[in-house]
């Protein structure tokens, strides 16, 4: 336990006897990290800002203005027969108005009308989400008795989604792309070392140490900078959602909408943390590991 | 304790540095090899202490076969040994303290234990007073005790040391020669190197002649 404590602290000391060295490394690494990290935290932001919205198939009727209770009461029998209807839930038209001043940004618009312009309506949730299904359905609903139009509109919900989805893959990408750097930029700083230490690892090797006694101190030194850069990384992140909430507050409020942007969870500051260290330990061993294969004792 | 028996190593370019050499050191032993520069002598030494590989023939250390050796086990092979080297090998970047708990560290030795160890090691070549100094800050005859401090630390039963007086005046010499006598006085096999014929003459001690690789009868 001892050694190993003090190869931490002699890991620290050597990361700050290069102080300059240490920051410029450091705050690559912080912003290789924050790239994916960021576009990460906006896609989830953006997927929370249109988490109310509904993504799964719906079809909503609307009736005709003048359209009575028993044309109404015929229209659900159909429904309820229909095979691709999952459930569906009747919406009148005083209802339908409360709905709307409630929601985000349009209470001042509701407030100044006289009468209220809104029809009654069947809004479907679909059992499948076969696209043709839904059309067919769509077609075959706006030519019963009473029904005014019949809209799909889920669409640009799931072209959200789908949106999302894209950015999350490209996260990814992105994310793996960059990763590699990383450990090719850890592994670069610990070759340096490495070869500033060349004789300290011959005369260790002279008189009996292990390969893993060698290693043990580089795989400190990498992954100590590994968690640098993750804290590097995360402040970024901290501070670039600080300074653009402002923005977007005020962005939102216009909108009558209280919406601001998330931080990181603690979970994934943590999962960002320890990537990095793995990650800065991971590039340690490779640098390692190679030097030690193709070193050889020097002799006269 | 060291047993060589038709031992060629042969160089990439076909100079062969050593000729079938065959001999034994018997545990307790101190002995002595000497010869012209380039005669082997270094050589010997590297290929007893697994530094380098034999062209052919069996190298034994305390009954296990080099050649037979995984390299995994060579660092703790090496743990047997205390080496001496001509040029010291001494580390410049830390104390002569730190240089000599080295061995210690490897070994994984308890600190407090360690230190008592290291400080017991530096007596033994006098050097106590000066465990916080910078190696170079010594004179050559301190620099090479360092050198033996460190290879004693950790209680090796074999010392190795190669051309140890290499660099010194024949009375810092005697004082270095007669630091070996008294590790061999205690039980430690001692093999060293030399050109020096007349320092090893005032020692009756076994002498094996390297000449041109081969060993003189």
């Amino acid at each position: 336990m001892n050694r190993y404590w003090c190869n931490l602290v002699a890991a620290l000391h050597r990361l700050a006897a290069t102080p300059v060295a240490t920051l410029l490394t450091v705050s690559v690494m912080g912003i290789a990290l924050s790239l994916p990290a960021g576009l990460y935290l906006s896609l989830s932001n953006l997927s929370l800002a249109a988490g109310n919205l509904n993504a799964e198939p719906q079809i909503t009727l609307f009736l005709k203005l003048d359209a009575g209770k028993e044309t109404t009461r015929q229209i659900e029998l159909r429904l309820k027969d229909y095979p691709v209807v999952k459930t569906f839930r009747f919406v009148s038209r005083d209802q339908a108005l409360k709905e709307l001043s409630a929601s985000g940004g349009l209470g001042d618009v509701t407030a100044g009308l006289t009468h209220n312009p809104l029809p009654d309506a069947f809004v479907i949730n679909a059992r499948e989400n076969d696209p043709g299904l839904l059309e067919k359905l769509r077609t075959e609903a706006g030519q019963w008795a009473g029904v005014e139009t019949a809209e799909l509109d889920s669409s640009w919900a799931r072209r959200l989604n789908a949106l999302i989805a894209l950015g999350k893959q490209i996260t990814l990408i992105v994310a793996a792309l960059l990763s590699f750097g990383l450990i090719a930029g850890t592994g670069n700083t610990i070759r340096l070392q490495i070869l500033t230490r060349q004789e300290e690892i011959e005369v260790s090797k002279l008189i009996g140490a292990t390969d893993r006694f060698i290693r043990l101190p580089f795989l400190y030194h990498g992954a100590l900078q590994g968690l640098l850069g993750g804290v590097a990384g995360w402040a970024i992140i901290g501070i670039s959602v600080h300074v653009l909430n402002n923005s977007v507050a005020q962005l939102a409020s216009l909108y009558g909408s209280s919406f601001h942007l998330q931080h990181l969870a603690w979970s994934e500051n943590f999962s960002l943390l320890g990537f990095s260290t793995l990650l800065g330990w991971l590039g340690a061993y490779l640098a390692v590991g190679h030097f030690l294969r193709h070193f050889h004792i020097s002799h006269r | 304790m060291i047993s060589l028996s038709q031992v060629c190593k042969r160089y990439p370019g076909g100079f062969e540095a050593l000729k079938n050499i065959t001999f034994g050191v018997e545990a307790g032993e101190m002995v002595f090899v000497t010869g012209h520069c380039g005669a082997g002598k270094s050589t010997l030494l590297n290929l007893i202490a697994a530094i380098e590989a034999p062209s052919s023939g069996t190298i034994i250390i305390n009954g296990q076969n080099l050649g037979q050796l995984r390299p995994a086990a060579v660092p703790f092979l090496r743990r047997n040994f205390g080496l001496i080297f001509q040029d010291h090998k001494l580390l410049y970047d830390r104390s002569v303290f730190d240089n000599v708990l080295l061995p210690l560290e490897i070994t994984g030795f308890e600190r407090s234990e360690a230190a008592k160890r290291v400080r017991a090691a530096l007596d033994k070549v006098g050097l106590l007073k000066r465990e916080k100094a910078m190696p170079i800050t010594l004179s050559g005859g301190e620099q090479q005790r360092l050198c033996i401090a460190r290879a004693i630390v950790h209680r090796p039963s074999i010392l190795l040391a190669d051309e140890p007086t290499g660099n010194l005046d024949s009375a810092y010499a005697s004082e270095i020669m007669e630091m070996f006598k008294s590790f061999n006085q205690v039980g430690v096999t001692v093999l060293i190197s030399s050109h020096d014929e007349q320092l090893i003459e005032r020692f009756s001690t076994r002498t094996l002649h390297l000449q041109h690789g081969e060993l003189a009868p």
